[in-house]
């Protein structure tokens, strides 16, 4: 989802946006009813989650539906401290854990993997086949037989072992589809410049590529990020003992019929906001530093 | 490719390095796909002893029983009815949304600022957004007393929520954005010149989306969908918690065997959704070649 974002500057030029045709002169009626569609849209999608955000600041005589009763930080002092809530901090350490090494491997393997599809090699099919196969596999199927190859080959299943081997089964064919994306708009001119300058294929690499890709491998690290703390399926028979946080809600969502599910929902909201932001902070920072570069 | 050496010498130098490049996704993909989806394909074959036990050997009892239950047919039924309906919903809405982001919204930095409005909320879990809709649907919840507060209705809507209206609204909610971002990413590639060209040719707004817009976001439709139809097919979660368990799919009765140990069956139902999955699949890429519009 973030990829386009990272693209975009590149994408549409200044030049372009002026032109763009159907809006030309006077809105054409289009315009309003797609505009409404759009705000339709945009309020069923934030609409519940303000409700819950909302209903987690009440206080203890709080329910799971409006109208709102009183306001406190019970349920978020709740959330942490109460035995029936379960593991909350111990799964929201392991969930952050496993979300930046799948994060790191994503981005790495993906970058590899969309040099390689760049050129046509003998068996590419077969790869790009295994890599939708992976996509679109049911992740619960997937799931289970991993659990049962660690079971038959005498292994533990654990969140580090065979929870982040599943879960890369999904994050990495994400990542690679966007990796496409990216280096479909990458100016092969540059990287043929440095070659005629005496560039090795790591220094190209390394000194060309990597910049100019700078945004898009953010994309993909936040795409790997959000994919992983948020996987569910994939983990269900493959965490072993210890839960992760989506395994952890999801057993709440059975268990506690409290507000403490909406400030958990508020709690985790915020972790998202600060590492994206974190993240488009450095796109941010990146690009004026190439901005600034090319005018100096 | 260097023009010194000929493309006979070439050829293998090439296919050594893709393979490099992809080496890393193939022993990801290899143990964490490949080899799974092999276990599970061998546990459909396998004879059990009804407590979990696997008994190695080669009996197609497990498919016989699948295939013969009358549950399945229904099982498929439901699951290509909900598949069915977040997709046309996902589409319409998906589209429309792109469309207006790209060719009505003509400030650019307005338009990146409401097409990460759209992403935003899917920054949290997914679970959480899910369970979210429950202070609005509810049955003391707020569309209800909303409706009954304008008297509308005399008695609380009881479809609203554990329903399979309830089902669908969630997976709409849930991956819309599935269908908006490659939307977007292919209709931001068309070139508004030739949008120009057909208004100035005499195209009516009609004609242009007809053949123009529709044609060229073909891609973007095309893994939009695959997303959506193999994410639907392949979820247990929200028909589970949505429907209040009133309704089943194929993934989570899936789920439910698994749950009572009853491995070959589940199994064999597992091979037969991976299946159908393909085909539909394979289907789609007939109609795109999305490998070649991506790194084009």
């Amino acid at each position: 989802m973030s990829a386009v974002l990272a693209d975009m500057p590149e994408t549409v030029s200044p030049a372009t946006t002026k032109a763009i045709a159907p809006s030309k002169g006077g809105r054409p009626w289009t315009f309003y009813v797609l505009a409404t569609l759009f705000s339709l849209y945009v309020i069923a999608l934030y609409g519940p989650m303000f409700c819950i955000y909302i209903l987690s600041f009440q206080d203890i005589r709080g329910g799971l539906v409006f109208p709102m009763k009183g306001h406190s930080l019970h349920w978020f002092v709740d959330l942490f401290t109460q035995v029936r809530t379960g593991d909350v901090k111990g799964s929201f350490d392991r969930s952050i854990k496993l979300a930046v090494i799948v994060t790191i491997i994503t981005v790495v393997v993906s970058f590899l993997a969309g040099l390689g599809f760049r050129k046509r090699f003998r068996g590419d099919t077969v790869v790009f086949y295994m890599m939708i196969g992976s996509l679109v596999a049911p992740g619960l199927v997937l799931g289970l037989g991993t659990g049962l190859l660690f079971q038959a080959l005498g292994l533990n299943a654990s969140w580090y072992t065979s929870a982040l081997g599943a879960q890369l089964s999904w994050t990495l064919p994400f990542g690679v589809l966007v990796m496409f994306a990216v280096m479909s708009r990458f100016n092969h001119v540059w990287e043929e410049a440095a070659y005629d300058l005496g560039a090795s294929r790591w220094q190209s690499i390394w000194l060309v590529m990597i910049p100019v890709l700078a945004p898009g491998l953010v994309a993909v690290a936040l795409f790997g990020f959000t994919l992983s703390y948020d996987e569910f399926a994939r983990s269900l028979q493959t965490a072993g003992s210890l839960n992760t946080l989506p395994l952890e809600i999801w057993s709440m969502t059975l268990n506690v019929t409290s507000p403490s599910l909406y400030a958990l929902g508020t709690v985790t909201t915020i972790v998202s906001f600060v590492v994206i932001g974190a993240s488009l902070g450095t796109i941010v920072l990146i690009q004026k530093k190439r901005g600034s570069r090319v005018k100096g | 490719m260097q023009s010194s050496s000929s493309p006979a010498q070439a050829q293998p130098r090439a296919n050594l390095a893709g393979w490099l490049y992809v080496s890393p996704l193939v022993l990801v993909l290899v143990p964490f796909f490949v080899a799974p989806i092999l276990v599970v394909l061998a546990a459909s074959f396998f004879a059990t002893d009804g407590f979990g036990g696997l008994t190695p050997g080669f009996t197609l009892a497990s498919y016989v029983e699948v295939l013969h239950s009358a549950l399945t047919l229904k099982l498929y039924l439901a699951t290509i009815k909900f598949t069915l309906l977040t997709w046309i919903f996902t589409l319409i809405i998906g589209f429309f949304v792109a469309y207006f982001l790209v060719f009505h919204v003509r400030n650019q930095l307005l338009a990146i600022g409401l097409f990460l409005l759209c992403t935003v909320p899917f920054w949290t879990s997914n679970i959480i957004r899910m369970i979210s809709w429950i202070p609005l649907l509810g049955k003391e919840g707020l569309i209800n007393q909303a409706l009954l507060a304008i008297g509308v209705i005399h008695q609380p809507l009881e479809v609203l929520l554990f329903s399979d209206l309830a089902v669908v609204i969630a997976y709409v909610h849930q991956l819309t954005i599935f269908m908006i971002v490659p939307i977007f990413n292919s209709m931001a590639r068309i070139d508004k010149k030739l949008i120009e060209a057909a208004i100035d040719a005499g195209a009516s707004r009609f004609d242009i989306m007809r053949l123009i817009v529709v044609p060229m976001s073909k891609s973007g439709i095309a893994l939009g969908t695959i997303f959506v139809v193999s994410i639907v097919m392949g979820d247990f979660f929200v028909v589970k918690v949505m429907s209040g368990g009133g309704s089943a799919s194929v993934v989570s009765a899936f789920y439910e065997d698994v749950g009572v140990l009853q491995y070959p069956s589940a199994a064999a139902s597992a091979v037969l959704l991976t299946l159908v999955l393909v085909a539909i699949v394979s289907l789609i890429l007939r109609t795109v070649d999305i490998r070649q519009e991506i790194t084009q």
